[in-house]
């Protein structure tokens, strides 16, 4: 078995111009997806909004998230799975409706 | 002893034919693409040696393969690697015996054949990396011939193959063949390096000649293999076809003076006719049973090319409809261009060229692709508008990379504009 973190990139803007009750259903989503996967996730949690991001490169400290893109980190999940065709299989089967999943092997030493 | 030229034949044999046999079911004990190549290779080393003493084995590539298993084998004794920990995964462990009684039993190698291509082709890795691995484990090409056949360096190439191994390890993508109800989207993927391997051959993207035919030969075989191994799956017939289609033309695309000679120019009774049969076969069972897809309707598409006696006698409307359903199938740019030049060889050149007018705002994808303005071009010529011919052939020009496709596109505009010489692009 292998760890893997299944990273959710989603466009924030989406979820504000979204009607209130699209909340609701990608919580709930995320419930069901938690129940079906249960056994595989490790762990994972929902980040507050990019907005609430600062940023550190050496002494340096700014305001925003490290790279600036359409899509953000909005939450992860750390999964377990024998191979990447599991991971990949779950990844899918994340909730992200306005956006996607990127699947990272977690190193093992 | 056996003659060394006649090892070295039997050897060179079973290298192109049976080198993917050998290496996938070494790489099942070795649990390690790098250590399986190594292993595999060295077999064929020792097998030199071996077969001049002894003579060539009854069967050299159950040969081959017992040997670079027992070589991968040693190699994880001495190092004490357990099978468990080895990075590749190797699925269905269960199933299969120990690596010791299967080397015992060696008329019952398993073809491993399907495992390596679905990993060399998993989704997860890129195109580019897909088609490398593919022609570097499957097709037992070296990194050199693969870079010399996609015109980059050796260096590029040797890093796109290490990468891509790095992350089948890292990443842990299994050595396995996708279950049923992935089947169908694991396949595309092969299906698309196939395709483009044998477009590339087809018509090298650059370089002095206008087809690789190693490239073409290689995956042709490769795709007679897996359809052996698949034989159920259509698309995997139809490509095949469509690969034979073209070999069936290929020695009338070029002059003796190696220029391009263009589909309507083409000698069509020097075309091979027992490849075309083959072809027309091959489409029929394709086009059998569910809704083709879009290498079925592309194989369609070119048996209608080659089946019609001349260039004049091809059913254009037939071409139309088959390229709305390809359109549908598949959606591309691409597809578009084709089924607007059918448009035009069907109601005229005029609507043909209104068609690729509305590719030009519709698809900035083209924008690059010479393929537009030569097939713009073309249209204008017919339609005797010198002027703007001579521009688009120009622009076609410009854009293309293959020296046999940039010589013939010169000669087009020298034609179209015989009264200004010196007006086009300098010879270079």
């Amino acid at each position: 078995m292998a760890q893997y973190l299944v990273l959710i990139y989603e466009n924030e803007n989406d979820y504000a111009n979204a009607d209130p009750k699209v909340y609701g259903e990608v919580m709930k989503a995320h419930d069901r997806f938690s129940e079906q996967w249960g056994d595989a996730i490790v762990g994972g949690n929902a980040l507050k909004g990019s907005d609430t991001a600062t940023t550190v490169r050496g002494d340096v400290v700014t305001d925003g998230v490290f790279v600036e893109s359409k899509e953000v980190l909005g939450g992860y999940y750390l999964i377990e799975a024998a191979d990447l065709d599991r991971a990949l299989e779950i990844g899918k089967s994340c909730p992200a409706r306005f956006g996607g999943v990127e699947v990272r092997p977690v190193m093992t030493y | 002893m056996t003659s060394l030229e006649e090892v070295r034949q039997a050897l060179d044999d079973a290298h192109r034919r049976e080198w993917a046999i050998v290496l996938s079911a070494t790489v099942r004990v070795a649990g390690d693409l790098d250590l399986g190549e190594e292993c595999a290779q060295d077999a064929y080393v020792r097998a030199l040696e071996v077969w001049t003493r002894d003579g060539i084995p009854r069967n050299p590539a159950a040969w081959l393969t017992t040997t670079a298993r027992h070589l991968a084998l040693d190699r994880h004794r001495r190092a004490s690697v357990l099978r468990a920990k080895v990075p590749l995964l190797v699925e269905s462990a269960r199933s299969s015996p120990p690596a010791d009684e299967v080397l015992m039993a060696t008329e019952d190698i398993p073809d491993d054949r399907l495992r390596l291509v679905f990993t060399c082709c998993h989704p997860a890795l890129a195109r580019e990396a897909q088609v490398a691995l593919t022609l570097r484990l499957v097709c037992g090409l070296t990194t050199a011939e693969i870079a010399h056949a996609f015109l980059v360096s050796e260096a590029t190439m040797a890093a796109r193959v290490t990468r891509a191994k790095k992350k089948i390890t890292a990443a842990r993508i299994p050595y396995r063949e996708p279950a049923g109800h992935e089947l169908a989207e694991r396949l595309d993927a092969v299906l698309t390096v196939l395709h483009l391997v044998l477009t590339t051959g087809h018509t090298a993207p650059t370089g002095a000649s206008l087809s690789r035919g190693d490239l073409v030969d290689r995956a042709l075989d490769l795709t007679r293999t897996l359809l052996e191994l698949m034989p159920d799956e259509g698309e995997l017939r139809a490509l095949l076809a469509i690969g034979v289609f073209a070999e069936a033309r290929a020695a009338t695309r070029v002059a003796a003076d190696g220029s391009f000679v263009p589909l309507e120019d083409q000698d069509r009774r020097e075309w091979d006719r027992g490849l075309i049969d083959e072809g027309d076969r091959l489409v029929r069972a394709a086009l059998r049973g569910g809704r083709p897809g879009r290498f079925a309707l592309q194989a369609a598409i070119a048996s209608l090319h080659t089946g019609a006696p001349t260039f004049a006698a091809i059913d254009w409307g037939e071409v139309v409809g088959l390229y709305d359903l390809l359109g549908r199938a598949w959606p591309t740019p691409v597809v578009a261009l084709n089924r607007a030049i059918a448009v035009g060889f069907r109601d005229g050149f005029e609507v043909g060229l209104r068609e690729l007018d509305r590719l030009d705002s519709e698809a900035p994808a083209l924008v690059r692709y010479h393929y537009l303005p030569a097939a713009r071009a073309d249209l204008l010529r017919r339609l005797g508008r010198a002027d703007e011919a001579a521009a688009a052939y120009r622009t076609a020009w410009g854009l293309v990379d293959n020296e046999t496709e940039r010589a013939f596109l010169r000669g087009r505009l020298d034609e179209v504009s015989p009264s200004c010489p010196g007006s086009g692009p300098a010879r270079g």
